[in-house]
């Protein structure tokens, strides 16, 4: 049965404290509006997108016990495709995908430009480095066994990716366009034709006709610089996405600690 | 309400759907939506569908007209020995759309009676230096009497029959015709292992015996002869 519970009596008007009247106390200085202003820009912002909920629930997550370096492979793949992706914009700023003066313009970037070489050499060296690491990354997922149940997509996601970034390396490999890009992309148009029923015509939509031509250059710097860095962009989204919605997993060799109140002897 | 075994009546008043009409088989809310899906996938395909043949139309789909390119006089090309000519496959883009070929007489010796029906007459062969491996360009070597490819170790005789390696066909031709006492090369074609033409020409590292002429089809864009 409930106990009754008595309202609290009345005091009268004079024996309640007076509430603080706005603007009383110490008058608001502009030092003071400056320093709070990063808070107040922040909490401009999150008033009207509640963005905090969402940067706290992909930043503070619950790690397992055991992380360890070999968990930052995968961080490590996204700044090199990052890398990549910075050094390639400022690339596109000199670079003329045009049969006769692709090699010519990948020369003044080499010879010419205020560290052309750097940028032009960290993008040719940082896509060898994303492969490696994209291979690192995924011998970590598979060793550890985490592509397992519920991770399974993550994993298929992860394949595409790397396929994605093979295609990069491959039309990539022309845009220098001396004989080793040339010869390099007739023999990979060439296999792709040699798949049976398709692969002839995937080999013509590749070089944009029967012959290596005017057109195949653009055509792979516009696959190189447009279409596959948003598909990669995008899935590596989904990627993150499935990462913090799953939570990564316990490296293999780490022992499950039981729960003392569960063991039947200790009770 | 229809039981599991009777089939549910089409008409959605026999259904007990609220709002029905007489007559009326589609809610009004589900014609709403299909229309609004439609309209969607119609605005998509409305750019998607002519993108996509913009990227594939003419590289597929495109016949240019047959280009014939002088490269000598007939006198210039022996029957026991092939003479290196440069013809330009692609105009406009400098170096890179030229391409060489081994240009001989024709041999009755090695080649046979000529074929009747060859376009140009095919008094003289022309041999296209692009191995059927994959593609990497081979190199005449007269003493030895074959063709070389310096990638994969791709070997062919004097007729550019495969005689060893990896390529799956013969050397890939030009059609030839004497013009005003000029030798003119024109568009390329494809030969199998036992020399049958195939006028569309395909890619290297497709095999032209048996089901390989059928699993590797033709294409559309071959250059119309005239």
């Amino acid at each position: 049965m409930p106990r009754l519970k008595l309202p609290t009596p009345p005091l009268p008007n004079a024996l309640n404290p007076r509430p603080k009247r706005p603007g009383e106390g110490r008058p608001v200085k502009p030092i003071d509006q400056a320093k709070e202003a990063g808070t107040a820009a922040v909490d401009w912002i999150d008033e009207r997108t509640s963005l905090s909920g969402a940067l706290r629930w992909t930043m503070f997550r619950k790690v397992p016990k055991g992380t360890n370096w070999f968990y930052t492979f995968g961080s490590a793949t996204l700044f090199a495709f990052l890398s990549q992706a910075v050094t390639g914009v400022f690339l596109a700023m000199y670079y003329d995908p045009s049969p006769t003066r692709a090699y010519e313009s990948a020369r003044h970037i080499t010879n010419d430009v205020f560290l052309g070489e750097f940028v032009r050499g960290m993008h040719k060296w940082g896509s060898t480095v994303m492969v490696i690491l994209i291979f690192l990354h995924m011998g970590r997922v598979f060793f550890f066994g985490a592509y397992k149940y519920p991770r399974e997509l993550n994993w298929l996601i992860g394949v595409v990716l790397l396929i994605l970034t093979f295609v990069m390396s491959l039309t990539g490999y022309l845009l220098p366009f001396d004989q080793r890009s040339y010869w390099a992309t007739i023999v990979a148009a060439n296999i792709t034709a040699s798949g049976p029923i398709a692969g002839p015509f995937l080999g013509d939509f590749l070089r944009g006709g029967a012959e290596f031509n005017a057109t195949t250059l653009s055509r792979f710097y516009s696959i190189h610089m447009l279409l596959i860095p948003g598909a990669i962009a995008a899935l590596i989204g989904a990627h993150l996405y499935l990462v913090a919605r799953l939570g990564t997993t316990a490296p293999p060799w780490q022992k499950v600690e039981e729960d003392r109140e569960l063991i039947e002897d200790k009770v | 309400m229809a039981s599991k075994r009777e089939p549910q009546s089409k008409y959605t008043a026999d259904r007990g759907i609220p709002g029905a009409f007489e007559g009326e088989t589609v809610t009004r809310r589900r014609l709403m939506t299909l229309t609004a899906h439609g309209a969607g996938a119609t605005a998509v395909a409305a750019f998607t569908l002519p993108a996509l043949g913009f990227a594939a139309g003419s590289a597929l789909f495109e016949r240019p007209p047959a280009h014939w390119e002088p490269v000598g006089r007939p006198d210039d090309f022996p029957a026991d020995d092939y003479v290196p000519r440069v013809i330009t496959v692609i105009s406009g883009i400098g170096e890179v759309g030229k391409t060489a070929v081994y240009m001989r007489a024709h041999n009755e010796k090695f080649d046979g009676p000529l074929d009747p029906k060859i376009p140009g007459g095919g008094h003289f062969v022309a041999i296209s230096t692009r191995c059927m491996h994959l593609g990497c360009p081979v190199r005449w070597t007269s003493a030895a009497a074959r063709f070389i490819c310096p990638c994969h170790g791709g070997v062919y005789d004097f007729r550019g029959k495969v005689s060893g390696g990896p390529p799956v066909r013969p050397l890939d031709r030009f059609y030839t015709r004497v013009r005003a006492g000029r030798v003119e090369v024109g568009p390329r074609y494809s030969v199998n292992s036992e020399f049958r033409r195939f006028p569309s020409y395909r890619d290297p590292a497709q095999d032209l015996d048996g089901i390989g002429q059928y699993l590797y089809p033709g294409r559309f864009s071959t250059p119309k002869l005239d």
